[in-house]
């Protein structure tokens, strides 16, 4: 009866938002996500892309992506922006994270690398200093005619918004897992080694479309896809 | 491939967790690694077992690879990559197959090439 009333429900629902399925372990949220299914397309009847994943490391995508023969970059920026060695000052004496030391140790790549590049939510978590020459350095390393997309919040998120990785599952499926706290300890290219704690994540800022679109302003293209779940998916095109 | 989850089992060559070699390493036997090693790996044929005190900061050319620690450099694994929940791996790796346990972190690139057609 209960599968019954969960599929009428559905009908009333819209096409992207997140369902509960209890899982062994901790619970997770999958998630219908339009953005993805455009995205998918690409790489459904593409052979050979080249695909960089910016969420924390995830088995699933990265089974995902070779199942098809695809290569895939795995760099968890968020948990990279943590390291204690890039907070410093601005010329007025505010606090910010030394975004130059951090495009020297991450996103280092050849330009036109990317045909896809998925951000997730990306840019609502990662501190101010960081988020315009993070997406300055992706436009340099997606093709042209490449793909990005990402999550927004939108107002009506509350700033205790937990953070989530996402995991494709399907076509137009994403499974959410809350990030939980860990240690981390690793080597950048140019030799830093940097010990993060990481205790989730705090939602930085909302942006609205206004703000999206100067973010992504050297892009060809952006497309919004509304979700019912406070989320905003946006897939720019280089 | 079969690898110790933690110990290493008897009749593997062994570098312990005191250890620091710098140079070139090779061999023609299944090596567990739990010590520190810069320079480059060539195992060809063999397994490599990166134990979860191994820090290795070099190229690894081996038949297996299996990391429980840090590893440092691009691997070449003619047959297949497990990267256990405790790894932390920065480099590109190229295998005909790759098991990643939840909590491993991976920077780079996953490339797979299948030669064996079964």
């Amino acid at each position: 009866m209960s599968s019954v009333s969960q599929t009428f429900m559905k009908f009333f629902r819209g096409s992207s938002g997140p369902e509960t399925i209890p899982a062994q372990g901790s619970q997770k949220l999958t998630r219908r996500s339009s953005g993805l299914g455009e995205l998918a397309r690409s790489w459904e009847t593409a052979e050979g892309l080249c695909v960089l994943d910016l969420g924390s490391t995830s088995p699933t995508n990265i089974r995902h992506f070779t199942e098809r023969g695809h290569r895939i970059y795995s760099e968890d920026l968020l948990t990279a922006s943590t390291d204690p060695e890039l907070p410093t000052t601005d010329e007025q004496g505010n606090a910010v994270l030394d975004s130059r030391k951090f495009l020297a140790d991450n996103l280092v790549y050849p330009a036109a690398r990317f045909d896809v590049v998925l951000c997730w939510n990306l840019p609502d978590y990662l501190d101010e200093s960081l988020v315009k020459p993070v997406v300055g350095r992706l436009w340099s390393v997606l093709k042209p005619g490449g793909m990005l997309l990402a999550f927004f919040h939108t107002r009506d998120a509350g700033p205790d918004s937990p953070c989530h990785r996402f995991h494709i599952v399907g076509p137009d499926t994403l499974e959410m897992q809350k990030i939980e706290l860990r240690r981390e300890a690793r080597r950048g290219p140019t030799g830093t080694v940097h010990t993060a704690i990481t205790d989730g994540f705090q939602l930085q800022r909302v942006f609205n479309n206004r703000h999206i679109e100067t973010l992504f302003r050297d892009f060809a293209s952006i497309k919004f896809f509304l979700a019912r779940d406070n989320i905003r998916e946006v897939l720019v095109v280089r | 491939m079969s690898a110790p989850s933690s110990a290493p089992a008897s009749g593997l060559a062994q570098i312990g967790k005191s250890v620091f070699i710098k140079g070139e390493l090779s061999g023609s036997e299944d090596l567990y690694l739990d010590g520190q090693v810069e320079g480059s790996i060539a195992l060809k044929g063999n397994s490599l077992t990166v134990g979860p005190n191994g820090q290795v900061k070099a190229s690894v050319e081996a038949k297996g690879v299996v990391v429980q620690g840090k590893l440092e450099g691009n691997v070449q694994a003619s047959d297949r990559v497990e990267l256990r929940k405790s790894a932390v791996v920065t480099g590109d790796i190229s295998t005909q197959r790759i098991s990643i346990e939840e909590g491993a972190y991976l920077k780079g690139k996953v490339d797979i090439h299948r030669t064996d057609i079964k």
